[in-house]
C-alpha cells in the first residue's frame, strides 16, 4: 500500500505545475486549464486523506469540487467568448481595462 | 506491485501536466490535460474511489475538456498569440516561486518534525463504495447537494446570458 505522504506530495507537485502555468502562460485558455489542474491536484489530496482515515467525507468534498469546477468552466468560457467578441484576443496581457 | 503502478501513473500524470504548460498549441495543451485527468482517475482507483474515477473521466475528461476544445476551435486561438509577452521578467520569477512553493510543501509533508501518520486504513473498506457515497450525499450532505444543483442552474443561465447577443445592440 502506497503511503498517503506520496499521494499528497504528488498533489503538491501537480499544484506547483498549475501555479507556474498560470503565472507564465499568456493564452487565457491555457491559464484556465492550469486552474483546472490545480483543482484536480486538490481533489487528489482530498481523496488520499479520505483513504487515510477510511471516511467518505473527502470523496464527497471532491464530488462538490468537480461540480463547482464544471460550473466555473461554463461561466469562464462564456466570459472568454464575450471578451474575444469585443477585443479579438485571448491574450491576458491585452485585456487590461474594465470597460468593453 | 501497487507501488510500481503508482510510480508509473505519477510519472505519466506529472509529465502530461508539464507538457500541458509547455506546449505552444492550445489544442495540444487540452489533449495533454485529458491524459493528466486519466492518470488521476487511475490514482483514484488505487485510492479506493472507483465512483470518483468514473466521474473524473465522464465529467472532467469528457464534458469539461470537450467544452474547452470547442471554445479553442471556436475562437481559433490555438496558436500565434504566445509571442506577445508583456511581462518577460515574470517567467523566471514564476519558476523560482514555484520551486519555493514545492519546497515548502515538501517540508510540510516530509519535514523532520512532522508526526508520522498512522498506517492507512485497509483499502478494501466499505467507505469507498458508491452506495456509502450516495448515503452520505443524500443524508449528511443533502443541503450542499441541493445548493450545488442551484449553482449548476445559475451557471447555465449565466453562460447563456453572457454569450447572448443583445437585441438592442447596445453592446460595443
Amino acid at each position: 500500500m502506497v503511503s498517503t505522504e506520496y499521494y499528497v506530495m504528488l498533489s503538491a507537485i501537480l499544484f506547483t505545475i498549475g501555479v507556474t502555468g498560470v503565472l507564465t502562460r499568456r493564452n487565457a485558455l491555457v491559464v484556465f486549464m492550469s486552474v483546472e489542474l490545480m483543482l484536480n491536484s486538490a481533489n487528489l489530496a482530498l481523496v488520499s486523506f479520505a483513504r487515510q482515515w477510511a471516511q467518505v467525507d473527502g470523496q464527497i468534498l471532491t464530488f462538490f469540487v468537480i461540480t463547482v469546477a464544471a460550473a466555473e468552466v461554463a461561466v469562464g468560457l462564456a466570459l472568454l467568448v464575450g471578451i474575444f467578441r469585443t477585443r479579438q484576443t485571448t491574450n491576458v496581457d491585452e485585456v487590461n481595462t474594465m470597460h468593453g | 506491485m501497487e507501488l510500481v503502478l503508482f510510480l508509473i501513473t505519477a510519472l505519466v500524470t506529472v509529465g502530461a501536466a508539464i507538457a500541458m504548460v509547455l506546449s505552444h498549441n492550445a489544442v495540444h495543451s487540452a489533449l495533454w490535460l485529458v491524459l493528466n485527468f486519466f492518470g488521476v482517475a487511475v490514482l483514484y482507483l488505487l485510492l479506493n474511489a472507483p465512483f470518483l474515477a468514473m466521474i473524473q473521466i465522464t465529467v472532467y475528461a469528457g464534458a469539461i475538456m470537450v467544452l474547452f476544445l470547442f471554445v479553442i476551435m471556436l475562437l481559433g486561438s490555438e496558436k500565434g498569440q504566445e509571442e506577445v509577452n508583456g511581462l518577460p521578467w515574470q517567467t523566471p520569477v514564476a519558476l523560482v516561486l514555484g520551486l519555493v512553493l514545492l519546497g515548502i510543501a515538501g517540508y510540510a509533508i516530509f519535514g523532520a518534525n512532522q508526526p508520522a501518520l498512522p498506517v492507512a486504513a485497509d483499502g478494501a473498506g466499505e467507505y469507498g463504495r458508491p452506495e456509502s457515497l450516495a448515503r452520505a450525499l443524500f443524508s449528511t450532505y443533502l443541503l450542499p447537494f441541493e445548493v450545488a444543483g442551484v449553482l449548476l442552474l445559475v451557471a447555465l443561465v449565466g453562460a447563456v446570458v453572457l454569450t447572448l447577443k443583445s437585441r438592442q445592440g447596445e453592446r460595443a
